[in-house]
Order: structure tokens, then C-alpha cells, then sequence
């Protein structure tokens, strides 16, 4: 009843190739930008904005970067994290060899950076698959945390690899509070999500979905697999790029190579797989989840049980129930979140006279 | 619809009127071998524009290898290929498909996660020209693009009858039609030639008389030549032009469904013989 598109009908292509065909998903999707441009820096306080929504933005765009080359076009990647690194170093680096550099083409060019390295460790993925080509992304993974290391020309000869990043300002406006971080990484992130949105539904994402599907097929239609794994490789890997230099930017202004490790890519995978693969709002929904869970079971454990445990038994028993949801999660719906919300959508057509 | 009416009947005229061709795909000796095992043996056989040429033979015999040589799937050791007069060196399926040539698989290989949409769609990715940048922005060109192939694709579907289904997930399909939206997935890049393997395997006598009489207007009212392979005999001898017979990787026989049916060897493969 609240979620038909009854009575709406399509005229013409253009309007039945819409970005949302669906009348209640335009105005969801408007709302949902206006509430987070517009309501949120109200009304959310510094601690909201620095350790939750800005993460959970942050977290959005790498899993949507992930989810790219994942979801859309089959490729296993366990390297995203290293791809952020290339990003996060990428950017730094450009603010601080170039003079007057602004700081969104610092971005993209962090971004660009992150792409050819990509690149580089996708072309494995043109002779092998699956498990196997996630090892192969493990080397990534190893590699370029290695290599920032090691090389300290990359954080600009800083003990320990630790980089500072400079001050962002665009146009001569100063991005210095939790406030403004948080509506720059916004900004960001929906340009990039509406563009990720663009190129699933255009022949590029049809490609990566062929591929993914049904290879041999793919070609014989003249797709060619090689080209379109790499380009699902540059456009992953650049937005997992964008993502780390946000993550270095925005959220945590201190970051070391060290930080970018394996952890965080399972971390990432853990997202896609929660959220659903092959979804682009299913990145934003595992990024949700994957943030705000611990910090809920912070919150909830230690009032629900009180005195009655001590404090290590409280944090091991956020990480069982965390393990806990996560399988839950997966038996109950193994396509993830947004096909939770899209078997919710089709109740909700009906709802609540179903007959 | 009055255009349209007058396109049906044009192509009905040209129906009565289908001229077949000169030779365009010419196959001459080829030797096909996967390690030790010979899967063609010397075979030549040429194909002429328009027609209906069926491959038939008992299970094993080479059909679909003699498929997968044509669009380059695999590479003969030894033998031509002489394509539109031209002899083809180093074949891939990409090439295939840019000159013309596509194909249905013998178990369906359909992208299971698109809607049959989408599905149809990438039969047309090889004549898009926008970029991936374009792509993000979805805007002028790109826009222009996206819908003028969607005509194409409407037509397509309007031609298959499969309207009704056109958002619908493939995976969600009955195996009629998946089959049905394979081979418009084929016919979306409007091909010269369409390589058929068994389009009707599986099928019962409704669906197998649809699926012959999409073939027929296929070919009779675009011109597509079609080499397809089949086990029903009765939808071979009544739909195709020209058989050839392929036995153990060799041929064994050639010529239209008559003389193949009246052919020894031919009865032989299919029946045994006493010894």
C-alpha cells in the first residue's frame, strides 16, 4: 500500500531508465540526502559526527569500492585496505609536493594513484579466479603495506611512517571541524555513490555483471574480459582510494602504514557480505552495521549486565555476540541486508491488505 | 503499427521470394584435437548466406567443437576457415562477434543475476561507443546511447513475445523461456550469422514449435544465416536447408535432409548396423 508503483507509468525510455524508476525511491533517496545534509550537522553532537557518521561514511565508500569489483564483477579482492593506503599516501603526498595543490585533486589524484596500482594486481585476475585470486590480492595487501614502510619517502621521512596530514581548505574555506569534515565527506561520498550508481546501470556495469556471471558467454558476445576486469579493478581500487584519503583527511589525521592492514580489508569484505554483494546500498547498510554494532554492544552490555562481570568478560562478550550476529545474519539472509530490504519493499506493496 | 503491419508483409514477400546466397563461411579440412583425443577429423563443409544449415550427429560426434571453431572458442590445428572470402588467422570470440557471428549455448549460459533486460542489453555492448567517465555521468551521449539501443532491444523483444517478462530476473524463468531470451540475446547484435546449440533440447512439442518458428523468422525475415545443431529429427528435416552429418568427429554426411536420410552411413550411426 505505502510502496506501489501502481498508477505510475513510464512514457518514454528516458524515463523508464531513471536512476530510482520508482516514485517512493526518489523522494526516499532525496529525503535521506536532505536529512544528512541538512538535519544531521544540527542536530548530531561532535561525538556522533567524528566517531560514527564520518567512519560510517568513510566505511560506505571503501565497501562500495570492494563492492565494485566484488559484487558487480565477481572479482574476490582481499587487498582494499592496502588500495585505501595507496589513497591516503597518494593524496598526502600530492598536498605536500605541490604547492597550492587544491585538495580535491589531491583527492582524485590519491584516488588515480590507488587505481594503478589496482590495475597492477588485477591482471592476475585474468588467469585465475575465486579463492585463488584472493590470495593473489593477499600479496597486494602485503606488498604496499610493505612498501610504506619501507620506503620513507612516502610519509615524507616521518618516524615510524606516522603522516600528519595538512589542513584541508577549498577555496579558501577551512575544513577544520567535526561539522564541516562530516558535510565534506558527505558531499564526496554521494558524488561518488551516484556515479557508482551510473556505471552499474550503463553498459560498463553489464559488462562487469556478464563477466561475473557467465564469462565464456560474455565473450562471445564481444565482451572483452580482460579489459573489463582491469576496468573493475581501476574503479574499485580508485574508490577504495578516495576512501582512505578521507579516512587520513576527515576522520583520523594521524594515520601509519600499519593501519591499513589485513584487518581492515576483512573488515570491508565483512561488509559487503553483510550488507549484500552486488548492492550499492547494501555498502552503506554493512558499513552501518559493522560500525555501529560494537559501539551499541559498548553502550548496551556493560548497562544490561552491570557490576555482575568484570571488564575484560564485558569486551570478549561483545566480540561472541558480534560473531553471534554476524552468523545470525548470514543463515537468515545470506544475500545480505538490502535484499532484506527488498523483500521488505515487495511485503510493503501489499501491506497490509494482501489480498 | 501501420509501418509495422507493412514490414511484416514485406518481409512475408521476401519470405517467398528468400534467395540463397553464395558461400560465406567456407570450412575446409579442419583437424580439431584435445591432446590425444581427436575431436574433428578433417572435415570441410561450407555455408551459404541465408540458409538454415543443421549439424546433427549421435552425442560426441563434434557438433558443438565444430560450434566453438566457428566462433573461435577453440582452434583448429589444422585446416581454413574462409570467412566472407577471407581466410581468419588467429580467431578469438571477440573477433567472431565483431564480424557478425553470435550464438546460443547448449546449457543456457545466461547472466543469472540481470533481468532479461539486461541480459538483451549486452548482446549490444559491442556497438556502444561511450566511455566508462561518460558511463558515471549518465548524461548527453551517454543518456542518447542507452536508449537508442533500448528501441533496438524493444524490438527484439516485441519480436520474441517475451514482453511481459522483460524486467523479470532470468534466474527466475522457466527453461522455454530462458531459452526464448537467450536467443534474444543473440539477435540483439543483429549478427549475419547466429550459431544455434540444440535451441530445442529440452523442450516440449508447444515450445519446440515456437522456438522453430522464431528460427524460421529470424531467417526469413532478417536474413540471418543460421547453423544450428539439433537432435530432433523432425525439426531438422523441416526447418533446415542443408544437413551435414558428423560421426566420431568425422563427416559423414552432406546435402539437404532427403539425401541425408536416405544416406547408409547416416542410418548406420544412427541405427547400428549388422555385422
Amino acid at each position: 500500500m505505502f510502496y506501489r508503483e501502481a498508477g505510475q507509468f513510464k512514457a518514454s525510455y528516458q524515463a523508464d531508465q531513471q536512476i530510482f524508476p520508482i516514485r517512493q525511491d526518489r523522494v526516499a533517496v532525496w529525503a535521506l540526502i536532505v536529512f544528512f545534509a541538512a538535519v544531521v550537522p544540527v542536530i548530531a553532537d561532535q561525538y556522533w559526527l567524528k566517531a560514527i557518521l564520518i567512519p560510517v561514511l568513510i566505511f560506505s565508500l571503501a565497501a562500495l569500492g570492494l563492492n565494485i569489483l566484488t559484487g558487480y564483477a565477481g572479482q574476490l579482492s582481499l587487498g582494499s585496505a592496502a588500495f585505501m593506503a595507496v589513497g591516503a599516501f597518494g593524496a598526502y603526498n600530492f598536498m605536500l609536493r605541490i604547492d597550492g595543490m587544491p585538495f580535491l585533486l589531491a583527492l582524485v589524484m590519491g584516488g588515480l594513484c590507488a587505481a594503478a596500482v589496482g590495475v597492477l594486481f588485477g591482471l592476475p585476475s585474468l588467469r585465475i579466479k575465486g579463492f585463488y585470486l584472493a590470495v593473489a590480492t593477499l600479496a597486494a595487501q602485503f606488498f604496499i603495506v610493505w612498501a610504506l614502510v619501507k620506503f620513507p619517502w612516502f610519509s615524507n621521512y616521518s618516524s615510524s611512517g606516522v603522516i600528519s596530514t595538512q589542513e584541508i581548505s577549498i577555496l579558501g574555506f577551512v575544513f577544520d571541524g567535526p561539522t564541516s569534515k562530516y558535510m565534506l565527506t558527505l558531499a564526496v561520498v554521494v558524488v561518488l555513490a551516484l556515479a557508482a550508481k551510473n556505471m552499474v546501470r550503463s553498459s560498463t556495469g553489464r559488462a562487469w555483471m556478464a563477466v561475473r556471471d557467465m564469462d565464456v558467454a560474455a565473450e562471445v558476445i564481444g565482451i572483452r574480459p580482460m579489459r573489463t576486469k582491469l576496468i573493475a579493478f581501476a574503479v574499485s581500487s580508485f574508490y577504495c582510494g578516495v576512501a582512505g584519503a578521507l579516512y587520513a583527511y576527515t576522520y583520523l589525521g594521524t594515520v601509519e602504514p600499519e593501519g591499513f592492514n589485513l584487518d581492515l580489508s576483512f573488515k570491508i569484505l565483512f561488509m559487503i557480505i553483510i550488507g549484500g554483494t552486488g548492492s550499492i546500498m547494501g555498502s552503506f547498510l554493512g558499513a552501518a552495521f559493522i560500525v555501529l554494532l560494537p559501539i551499541l554492544l559498548d553502550n548496551f552490555v556493560p548497562s544490561l549486565l552491570g557490576d555482575l562481570v568484570s571488564s575484560s568478560f564485558v569486551s570478549n562478550f561483545q566480540l561472541i555476540v558480534f560473531g553471534g550476529m554476524i552468523i545470525f545474519f548470514l543463515i537468515v539472509e545470506p544475500h545480505g541486508l538490502a535484499r532484506l530490504w527488498q523483500i521488505g519493499k515487495e511485503k510493503l506493496r501489499l501491506w497490509p491488505f494482501p489480498h | 503499427m501501420m509501418t509495422n503491419d507493412m514490414a511484416v508483409a514485406d518481409a512475408g514477400q521476401q519470405a517467398t521470394g528468400r534467395r540463397i546466397g553464395g558461400v560465406i563461411l567456407d570450412l575446409q579440412k579442419i583437424s580439431l584435437s584435445f591432446g590425444g583425443v581427436k575431436a574433428l577429423t578433417d572435415i570441410s563443409f561450407d555455408v551459404r548466406e541465408h540458409e538454415i544449415r543443421a549439424i546433427i550427429g549421435p552425442n560426441g560426434a563434434g557438433k558443438s567443437s565444430m560450434l566453438n571453431v566457428i566462433n573461435g572458442v577453440y582452434h583448429p590445428q589444422q585446416g581454413d576457415i574462409v570467412f566472407h572470402g577471407e581466410t581468419r588467422h588467429e580467431m578469438d570470440p571477440h573477433k567472431a562477434a565483431k564480424q557478425g557471428i553470435a550464438r546460443t549455448f547448449q546449457n543456457i549460459a545466461l547472466f543469472k543475476g540481470m533481468s532479461v533486460l539486461d541480459n538483451i542489453m549486452t548482446g549490444r555492448n559491442l556497438k556502444m561507443k561511450t566511455n566508462l567517465l561518460q558511463h558515471a555521468l549518465f548524461w548527453g551521449a551517454a543518456q542518447r546511447e542507452e536508449i537508442e539501443h533500448r528501441k533496438k532491444v524493444e524490438e527484439v523483444i516485441d519480436f520474441l513475445e517475451i514482453q511481459s517478462i522483460r524486467k523479470t530476473p532470468v534466474g527466475r524463468l522457466p527453461y522455454g523461456l530462458q531459452k526464448r531470451v537467450e536467443l534474444g540475446r543473440a539477435l540483439a547484435a543483429e549478427p549475419s550469422m547466429l550459431l544455434l546449440d540444440e535451441p530445442m533440447a529440452g523442450m516440449n512439442v508447444e515450445e519446440k514449435q515456437d522456438m522453430s518458428r522464431f528460427i524460421l523468422d529470424v531467417n526469413d525475415q532478417f536474413g540471418t544465416t543460421i547453423v544450428l545443431i539439433e537432435h530432433d529429427m523432425g525439426v531438422v528435416m523441416d526447418i533446415s536447408d542443408r544437413v551435414v552429418v558428423l560421426d566420431y568427429g568425422k563427416k559423414i554426411g552432406d546435402g539437404t535432409p532427403e539425401e541425408v536420410m536416405a544416406n547408409p552411413d547416416v542410418i548406420a550411426a544412427y541405427l547400428g548396423t549388422s555385422h
